[in-house]
């Protein structure tokens, strides 16, 4: 049947911001889905809260809301808009569960909006987990023996009946959200409360265990004709117990046979069937007995999800444009398979390679959480690697992730930390497993403590066995069939070399020498059964070389990695902009980057894709074999720009800023001296190499400092310490994570107003994109503060100050791309403006600027590098947009327990959203919208302050009285209240015994918390209240300014009637 | 560093690969092809319609599930030899018996591994499916030639008098549960109807799907007359698959062109598809390469549904010169190729593909049911 002509415009929802459990793989699905329907010819509309996303560029739907994603915004949309139809499968749990509100409020039916992908009944009968078992049993599908409660008595009830473990999981939660594995009677009653409270309707599962069990997941494909697909299977490494987003995963499934494959597939086919998914994907998981083979259906989810992108990565299958064709009308034997051209996506692919994930964690980030997994997902990102073999691919894994490992490096060494080790789950388990064999356990006695499947451990154990065989070689070079053994079972040059005892360019030149190179070989869907017409390519050491590579003006650019904190969906935005604009240019485009969530590794973006580790000696094979004209560093974040020196030095040629600019920017005393030229000013500061050396020049900085490792991104354990004691303590912790580089010491300028500026200069002009004010004070990390464009409450002869210095840094570093510069301003007589971070590479804020100002700086960026000037360009102005655009960080608190939510100089935020209005209090209240702020209209706020914010504080308080809030205070804070001849009720601080905050919090009695706190006492005094905010869904303010715009924020919404307006309408006003 | 036998495979066109042995050692020679299925080697390699063939895989690690005494689909080992990339030893499933390396040591199955497997696919995707040997220990070019030449090419050979039965017999095993006792289970009770399987080289799956479906199965040799087949008073006739050219077993499509007369209804699979063709006077082709695999998309013409089946085909029906009365009823949609035929006037009907699965997805079972109700339409007109 063709496309169906009785709709011509469809709204699709997005995910949002970027949130442990919803990351950027909903940009690759909903861009893909955007254009696919665009190209069929139906307008398309698009809410998404996040600026970072390809799919909220102007150019990707026919019109786009970045707009907070709440039923009534997206209510207001559809009245504005009054599409045909709704597609809320692509956007994550968040566009499911706002359809499903919108369609319960009877907007759907009142604007005559019809829901496509999956009806309202189909999405309940997934998500509702009593339906769910009600329907696997009809099909006679078993599930684990499991009760929903609705009380702890509930949950002890069925502790009685299944024993312990227990598995606690809450309904309607993200990525297991709340959940957890329970293994005593004397914890039940705890984590029973905190599931129950996890749960936005009260509810939790009870799960018999089935840890340690084998887990696999199938995507799965329907059309309306009820034609079934299974894409792709895979199988976690992980057992049962760890969240399927945190284990470690291969496809396709390794230890089945067929007829145990087929029964899996049968299932998941019964499955979509009987919850009625019409047309699109799911993902059905499932666990198997490893004794008996017994199967039980864990859950599914009827939409698109993480592992449909990682499903369609791995087999070159577009699950979300085929899902999104699938809603339209269209069957699967109508959809050409773009990689084959002959055939039709009614297959299902074969693959002759193995595809292995390794999810991404940030504990250090969190200090105070244990870093144990479990059934809620703490990883932040994954990284992706394709090989032959199995052992192949997980060492290209393992290098990919980026955290300074290049193979199974050893990590313990005696046996008895690895058994302890190794019986809770760890992100490290998979080193500590390799550690185990080397100090001579065996593979039962592992299987034993991890029920690691026995087919996996081999893999490992022979891995561990050809680096003792490799290691105890002669002396000397080794021979061609040795290395040739070697290569071919992953291994990388880094670490062939730590086991030689000699260096990566050493080995690199034996094999070299020896004629060992790796060849490409070509993702096909179908196992070379079909010529695959598009270059999607990995290496790997076999014979015959598959890339083809072609003799045009190609420009090679490597992307960002794994998602960390720190390291996002910005980068790769930037480097899928570099793609698009340099194609356009008439360049061919080659693409480097092994994280499967993302748009870059989308085979569409580029001309050609390379699916691999981002690592000099990855990356050296690639530009061997293409000979690209020039390399994009400054665009993946500190990934490739870490080795933009070295490949320098390998005769590369990288494009734009010269590498040595890096250098100067980071290098604390060249750095000095260029600042020093161009008479700028920086916080005084310096440089320590040893603990003595850093008390010396703290005394002389002058408390309180911020300090930090060099060569850190994300503010990676940057600190702002008040005295010496402090110092000293970091400097402890500073040595061991900053491998012995030196630290820096910057005085901290107290109580300024940060400026993030970025820029794009071809050489020879510079103009900035955008002058960002800061919301929260400077000491907050960039990356977790909110901010505004153009500033909101700034002299304006202070911004262009702050763009003056930006230019003549662009011109003394010989920037040519983009550029970003991080001021303090001080707000004194004369104000006082210092240069904090200079970084010559694309930024964080290159999205959210390019979405305020509508131009594309990374566009613009890419094509200044491949040698355009930004006159001919046509951007040769700032442009200062009529309206007000907030960033908003949006932080993974609620899935680390126990950590405090406050803020500081090292970023903790996983995502971020923009609000967009005319004056600031809209612009600030939709980006608290977005970030899932639910700021109250009246009832009760906490108010807490610092000594030294009190004078302010009392002002504050004062506006909230205004809006017929009441005020509840702790006593020193109420005292100031009293003076000012405001009533308050007093509660007593944390510590206290009776009535205290954190009772008045967990009790609902409190709808704000205002808490403004600097010294490391009153923090750690105030962390259970803030945590206590944080579990009930409140809203708090840490700091003053935050407050402020809070209390804004509030009389806005107070006001009522919030505009919605679609990001073209905004760019029309623009002055070109 | 590490020491392994070689072996090396050459192709009629001259292609060599030098890579490790397994299995057993010596040499073999057959007619190379290659599966892309990712699960099911132990039934592909028991597949009787691989005789005279080499087998590639497409997925590289084989061996990870072992085998078992259970998952097989005849009683030997049926390839004339085994190419994969990486050959597993150790294998780790809760059904494992035996290793796959030990498992064709015993059966007397060359094998070669740690080749670029994909570079020969390709080849063979692009020249075809050709000749080749395998010798594993040094192999000189000139030996592995010599064993190559002695191989008779795929056309015109008739296969399928090597791997029938010997002597008429009846089959009585359903399916045995995967998580059940080792025993097969009987079939169910009740035997509505008396099926008699002409065996070409039939997999054992078919005939425990017959007796899940209410058959009494008799399996007859394939040269069995058709009188005697018809003197079995039969419901229905299955013509199974099996390997070789179709168009060098005359005497089967004699004996099934006498039984279409009958009237009696018949279901063929694969070659027994192909058989069906040539009885009713259509023409058979080589393929390039053929279909093997567990992912083809078939679609039903009548229904207009698809289902994804498992192949194991060279040759093919080809649609022009279909004798009057003979419809398409399936289509292969990857490249259009004929899948299914059925008849205006007679109540016969044939897949290319195997309905029967194993390895491979279970989407084409409903044809069993077809058979069957085919068979009691027939009983019906018939009292």
């Amino acid at each position: 049947m063709p496309r169906r002509s009785d709709i011509q415009s469809i709204l699709i929802i997005g995910s949002g911001p970027i949130v442990i459990g919803q990351a950027c793989e909903f940009d690759y699905s909903g861009t893909q889905a955007c254009k696919a329907l665009r190209r069929e010819g139906y307008r398309v509309i698009l809410v998404n809260s996040n600026p970072a996303t390809i799919m909220t560029d102007p150019d990707t739907a026919d019109r786009v809301y970045i707009e907070p994603i709440t039923p009534d915004t997206v209510a207001r949309i559809l009245e504005a808009e009054r599409p045909d139809a709704l597609l809320p499968t692509l956007g994550g749990q968040t566009a499911l569960n706002t359809a499903l509100a919108l369609a319960d409020a009877g907007v759907l039916d009142r604007l005559g909006v019809e829901l496509i992908g999956a009806s309202v009944k189909a999405i309940r009968k997934a998500e509702d987990r009593e339906a769910f078992k009600e329907a696997m049993e009809s099909i006679g599908l078993e599930m684990p023996r499991a009760t929903l409660c609705r009380s702890v008595a509930d949950v002890q009830k069925a502790a009685e009946m299944f024993g312990f473990p227990l598995i606690l999981r809450p309904s309607f939660t993200l990525g297991g959200a709340g959940g957890s594995v329970c293994y005593e009677p004397a914890l039940l009653d705890r984590q029973a409360r905190a599931a129950l409270a996890a749960s936005p309707v009260g509810e939790v599962l009870v799960d018999e265990s089935i840890l340690g069990w084998k887990e696999y997941e199938l995507e799965v494909m329907r059309d309306r004709n009820d034609n079934v697909v299974i894409i792709c299977s895979i199988e976690n490494v992980d057992p049962m117990g760890v969240h399927t987003g945190d284990s470690i995963t291969v496809a396709p499934a390794q230890t089945l046979t067929d007829r145990e494959y087929q029964r899996l597939r049968d299932a998941a086919i019964a499955c979509i069937r009987e919850i009625g998914v019409d047309t699109g994907g799911s993902n059905v998981q499932f666990g198997v007995d490893p004794r008996t083979g017994r199967v039980v259906v864990i859950e599914m989810n009827p939409r698109v999800s993480r592992s449909s992108a990682l499903a369609s990565k791995a087999t070159g299958y577009p699950i979300a444009k085929v899902a999104a064709l699938l809603a339209v009308g269209y069957t699967l034997d109508e959809i050409p398979n773009d990689i084959t051209r002959v055939t039709k996506a009614s297959f299902e692919p074969s693959i002759d390679y193995v595809v292995t994930k390794i999810p991404r964690f940030t504990f250090e980030k969190f200090p105070t959480s244990e870093p144990v997994l479990g059934t809620q997902m703490k990883s932040v990102g994954e990284a992706m690697a394709i090989g032959r073999t199995f052992a192949e691919s997980l060492q290209k894994a393992l290098r990919s992730m980026e955290i300074d490992r290049y193979g199974l490096e050893p990590l313990i060494g005696d046996v008895e930390t690895v058994r302890a080790k190794l019986k809770a789950p760890h992100p490290d388990r998979l080193y500590y497993i390799a550690d185990a064999m080397r100090l001579g356990l065996t593979d039962a006695d592992i299987e034993a403590i991890t029920a690691w499947d026995p087919w996996f451990l081999r893999q490992i154990r022979a891995i561990v066995e050809l680096e003792g065989a490799f290691a105890g070689l002669p002396a000397g070079t080794v021979s061609r069939a040795d290395l040739r053994t070697m290569k071919r079972a992953g291994f990388s040059d880094r670490r062939l070399a730590a086991l030689r005892g000699t260096d990566e360019a050493t080995v690199r030149g034996w094999r070299h020498a020896l004629g060992l190179r790796p060849v490409f070989k070509r993702v096909d869907t179908c196992a070379a059964e079909f010529e695959a017409h598009t270059p999607y390519l990995y290496s790997t050491y076999e014979d015959e070389c598959e890339a083809a590579p072609t003799t045009n003006r190609k420009v090679m650019i490597l992307g960002g990695g794994p998602n960390r904190i720190g390291q996002g969906i910005e980068f790769d935005y930037c480097c899928v902009h570099a793609a698009f604009a340099l194609s356009e240019a008439g360049f061919e485009t080659l693409m480097v980057n092994c994280n499967p969530e993302t748009v870059s590794t989308d085979y569409d973006t580029s001309d050609r894709l390379y699916f691999e580790p981002l690592t000099l000696e990855d990356v050296l094979e690639i530009v061997h074999v293409e000979q690209p004209m020039g390399l994009i560093v400054q665009y993946g974040g500190q990934t490739p720009l870490k080795l933009a020196q070295d490949l320098e030095a390998a005769g590369v040629p990288i494009l734009g800023t010269p590498p040595d600019a890096i250098d100067l920017a980071e290098d604390r005393e060249r750095f000095q001296r260029l600042l020093a030229d161009l008479a700028l000013r920086q916080p005084v500061n310096g440089i320590a190499r040893s603990v003595e050396q850093a008390v010396a020049v703290a005394t002389q900085v002058g408390y309180p400092l911020v300090v930090r490792p060099s060569y850190v991104l994300g503010g990676r354990a940057m600190e702002v310490v008040q005295d010496e004691a402090g110092l000293l303590r970091y400097v402890r912790e500073a040595t061991r994570v900053g491998n012995d580089r030196p630290i820096l010491l910057d005085h901290f300028v107290d109580r300024a107003t940060e400026l993030d500026v970025d820029c794009v200069s071809d050489g020879e002009t510079v103009v900035v994109g955008g002058v960002m004010q800061h919301v929260e004070q400077a000491g907050i990390h960039s990356g977790d503060s909110a901010c505004c464009l153009p500033p909101w409450a700034m002299p304006a002869e202070v911004v262009a100050e702050v763009e003056r210095q930006t230019i003549a840094l662009a011109r003394a570093l010989g920037v040519v791309g983009l550029m970003n510069v991080q001021f303090a301003v001080r707000l004194v007589d004369a104000p006082e403006i210092y240069v904090l971070e200079v970084n010559p590479r694309a930024s964080r804020t290159v999205p959210f600027v390019s979405k305020a100002i509508g131009r594309p700086l990374a566009k613009l960026g890419a094509l200044v590098m491949a040698g355009a000037k930004l006159a001919d360009l046509g951007f040769t102005a700032p442009i200062i947009p009529p309206y007000l655009s907030v960033k908003e960080a949006v932080f993974p608190f609620t899935k680390f327990a126990g950590v405090d939510p406050l803020l500081g100089p090292e970023m903790k935020s996983t995502g971020e959203v923009m609000g967009i209005a005319d004056d600031f209090p809209t612009a600030f209240l939709k980006s608290q919208e977005a970030a899932s702020q639910r700021l109250p209209t009246e009832g009760c706020v906490l108010v807490t302050s610092a000594d030294e914010d009190k004078a302010e504080f009392v002002a504050l308080a004062r506006r909230l009285v205004d809006l017929g809030f009441s005020l509840m205070a702790t006593r020193g804070t109420g005292a100031a209240l009293t003076a000012a001849g405001m009533t308050w009720a007093p509660i007593n601080k944390e510590y206290e015994d009776g009535d205290t905050t954190v009772r008045a919090i967990l009790d609902g009695r409190v709808q704000l918390v205002l808490c403004t706190t600097k010294s490391p006492a009153l923090i750690s005094q105030s962390r259970k209240m803030r945590r206590a905010a944080l579990q009930r869904g409140i809203p708090y303010s840490t700091t003053l300014v935050g407050a402020a715009a809070t209390a804004a924020a509030i009389e806005r919404l107070r006001a009522g009637d919030v505009p919605v307006r679609a990001l073209q309408d905004h760019h029309a006003r623009l002055t070109p | 560093m590490l020491n392994h036998e070689p072996a090396a495979l050459l192709l009629e066109d001259g292609t060599l690969f030098r890579g490790r042995a397994f299995g057993a050692r010596g040499a073999t020679a057959g007619e190379v092809v290659f599966n892309t299925a990712i699960t099911g080697y132990q039934e592909v390699l028991t597949d009787p319609s691989y005789r005279g063939q080499i087998v590639t895989m497409t997925w590289p690690h084989i061996g990870n599930t072992g085998v078992n005494r259970v998952d097989v689909e005849s009683e030997r080992v049926q390839v004339a030899g085994f190419i994969v990339r990486d050959v597993v030893t150790e294998a780790s499933n809760w059904r494992s018996e035996q290793s796959l390396d030990a498992w064709l040591r015993e059966a007397g199955v060359v094998g070669l591994c740690d080749i670029d497997t994909r570079a020969l696919v390709r080849r063979l995707r692009v020249s075809g499916a050709m000749r080749g040997s395998i010798l594993t220990g040094e192999a000189a070019e000139a030996a592995l030639q010599a064993r190559l030449d002695a191989e008779p090419p795929m056309e015109g050979r008739d296969l399928v008098s090597e791997v029938t039965c010997g002597e008429t017999f009846v089959w009585r095993d359903g399916i045995q549960p995967l998580d059940g006792a080792d025993a097969p289970r009987p079939g169910v009770e009740t035997r509505r109807y008396r099926v008699v399987a002409y065996d070409f080289g039939v997999k054992r799956n078919i005939l425990r799907l017959l007796v899940e479906h209410g058959c009494e199965v008799v399996v007859v040799p394939a040269a069995t007359p058709a009188a005697e087949v018809l003197g079995y008073e039969p419901d229905g006739i299955f013509l199974s698959n099996g390997p070789g050219d179709p168009a060098a077993v005359g005497y089967a499509i004699e004996n099934v062109r006498a039984l279409l007369g009958s009237g009696v209804p018949l279901f063929g699979i694969c070659l027994g598809h192909q058989i069906l063709c040539l009885a009713l006077g259509g023409t058979t082709y080589k393929l390039r390469f053929g279909h093997r695999g567990a992912n083809q998309p078939v679609q039903d013409l009548g229904t207009g549904k698809i289902e994804i089946t498992s192949q194991n085909h060279g040759f093919a029906v080809r649609p022009e010169g279909l004798p009057d009365g003979a419809n398409v009823s399936h289509i292969n949609l990857n490249d259009g190729t004929v899948a299914g035929l059925d008849h205006r006037d007679l109540p016969v009907f044939s897949v290319q593909y195997h309905p029967e699965a194993n390895p491979g997805p279970h989407d084409a079972g409903y044809l069993f049911r077809r058979f069957t109700d085919l068979m009691e339409a027939h009983r019906c007109a018939r009292d």
